[in-house]
């Protein structure tokens, strides 16, 4: 699948300015950014439910939008705010959605697969939100997709549900579905992804692993401690290695970058000053996402359950 | 099995769980009809109506109380829901259309009215001896006419609202207006004639249902309209109403 400047705008407000990644056949690809950075508009524009303004868009060499058709054979799209009618059973789904497809996979297998097999004559109202999460995956897999787009797949859903969702993804990744995944997530995406596309104010800011987004944002370094006795701040101040220094009620936080710690430890030591709690931060995907877009990630707090 | 014929089975279904539905829209006019036969006067032929009884003449109301059930209260809500929550969204990312779903939701809600109709027809027949529509053919043009153009009407909102909630509200006023019209509140024998005049170009047209039904009632609350004009003015409102509807339907 390839996006090739994709630019999207609604009247005046820009939602999509210029994105472009190709995401390669058996990867699992995540589109990680702030609120209104353009995720969603991407997906959807992949998806042919929106037409972009200007870029192209292949999906296994079709046009969302003049292939219409066949790309939705071939693509199965689970969306953020999506539902069913209440009254539905979980079998009658499965089994209406699997007659929308030329060649569907059996939906009853899916569905012991997904771990829906006891509650197929539960209706939607009746399950639980990781149970309705589970449905809507089915349904993006039930016409035997080669492409499954999941965005928001795990939000509003309990620490175990999510695990359990982690490890259903990958053993359909290795099925051959290749998944571009959305997401707010910074350790789903961590854990998940093969490659991450960070989307931040309609364009690409970064794209690379996760281990490489991790190491090009680790380049600033963190370094606390807290100290015996006050420190005059202008002799860590005009260390090279110094960016920053916050002091709040004794506790140092230094940035900085090169061998901060080192650099630290010997104007410390020049200065007779005993550190205490030394610690350096383990940068994690949060700090990259920090980094890249100068935004903290969303607030991973479940979405409100729908009445 | 096809995507359309499937649908309309999931809907069929999804419309019996609707457990208010099926009793408000299909199975409360026979009740209404057999509530008010049951009142002694009622069944007391009077001079007044040329010696017809109340509830032959009345017994056409019932069948307005479940088309307009079903057109202006059940079907904008079921499709307003299904925008509100996104399952016409969903439904465009698969093969199918998502206009198959409202075909399917036109076709399990129109069944359902025919079952209310027959339903009702062969109740005040079998228990209050009202004789079963005298002109089978027109009363059958009067009916799925007027129930297009009360469909028509309600499509219009359910094509704009952007909460099932406005659909319900909407609903209810178009509701009361159209039942009104339709004799619910005040018989149409003994409306002033300027009501009568007004209802006639109200859908779904009781009085082209009435006349149909029993020529004898309708001579008494007729307002001076022929009835191909009247199912003339129903079919009117319905293409222009469908064509609006359409024209202004959002799928999100």
């Amino acid at each position: 699948m390839e996006v090739q400047n994709l630019h999207k705008r609604y009247g005046r407000r820009v939602a999509v300015e210029d994105v472009s990644f190709t995401v390669e056949a058996g990867e699992i690809f995540g589109i990680i950014g702030p609120n209104g950075a353009g995720k969603t508009t991407t997906v959807e524009s992949i998806a042919g439910l929106r037409v972009p303004d200007s870029g192209t868009i292949s999906v296994l060499g079709l046009d969302p939008i003049k292939d219409r058709a066949e790309v939705r054979e071939c693509l199965g799209v689970q969306l953020q705010e999506s539902s069913f009618p209440d009254a539905i059973t979980v079998s009658e789904a499965l089994e209406l959605h699997s007659s929308f497809y030329r060649n569907p996979v059996d939906w009853q297998d899916l569905m012991e697969l997904l771990g829906l097999g006891d509650k197929r004559k539960a209706r939607y109202k009746a399950l639980s939100g990781g149970q309705k999460q589970r449905l809507s995956i089915a349904l993006a897999l039930v016409g035997g997709p080669r492409i499954a787009i999941l965005d928001e797949l795990t939000t509003g859903l309990d620490p175990q549900s999510r695990r359990d969702t982690w490890s259903l993804i990958e053993r359909v990744r290795d099925s051959g579905v290749t998944i571009l995944l959305v997401t707010h997530l910074m350790d789903e995406a961590e854990r998940l992804c093969d490659r991450i596309a960070v989307i931040d104010g309609g364009r690409v800011a970064a794209l690379d692993t996760p281990a490489g987004l991790i190491a090009a944002a680790s380049v600033m370094q963190q370094v606390r401690f807290r100290l015996s006795r006050p420190l005059d701040k202008r002799l860590l101040t005009e260390l090279p290695e110094v960016s920053d220094v916050e002091i709040t009620e004794g506790r140092y936080l230094v940035t900085g970058s090169g061998q901060l710690l080192g650099s630290v430890a010997g104007a410390l030591a020049r200065a007779e000053i005993v550190a205490e709690d030394l610690r350096i931060d383990q940068r994690s995907l949060d700090d990259a996402f920090v980094a890249f877009t100068g935004r903290p990630p969303e607030s991973s707090a479940p979405r409100q359950e729908e009445a | 099995m096809s995507a359309l014929t499937n649908m309309i089975k999931v809907e069929t279904k999804l419309f019996l769980r609707d457990r208010a539905t099926v009793l408000f829209g299909v199975l409360f006019p026979t009740a209404l009809l057999l509530g008010l036969g049951s009142i002694p006067d009622l069944r007391t032929p009077s001079a007044d109506l040329g010696g017809l009884r109340p509830i032959d003449v009345w017994a056409p109301t019932a069948l307005v109380f479940g088309i307009v059930m079903i057109a202006v209260q059940h079907v904008p809500t079921v499709i307003a829901t299904y925008r509100e929550r996104g399952i016409l969204r969903r439904l465009s990312t698969t093969p199918v259309h998502p206009r198959n779903v409202l075909i399917a939701q036109m076709i399990v809600a129109f069944s359902s009215v025919l079952v209310s109709a027959a339903l009702m027809i062969f109740a005040a027949w079998a228990v209050l001896g009202i004789a079963p529509p005298e002109q089978p053919l027109k009363f059958a043009v009067a009916f799925v006419i007027g129930y297009a153009a009360v469909l028509g009407i309600s499509m219009i909102t359910a094509a704009v609202v952007r909460s099932s909630g406005a659909a319900t509200s909407i609903g209810t006023l178009l509701f009361v207006v159209l039942m009104f019209f339709g004799g619910a509140f005040l018989p149409r024998a003994i409306m002033p004639e300027v009501l009568q005049t007004i209802g006639d170009f109200v859908p779904p047209g009781l009085q082209a249902l009435i006349s149909s039904w029993s020529p004898a009632a309708g001579e008494i609350t007729g307002a001076g309209m022929s009835f191909w004009v009247q199912i003339s003015v129903m079919a009117g409102i319905a293409v222009i109403t469908a064509a609006v509807a359409a024209k202004l339907f959002r799928w999100e």
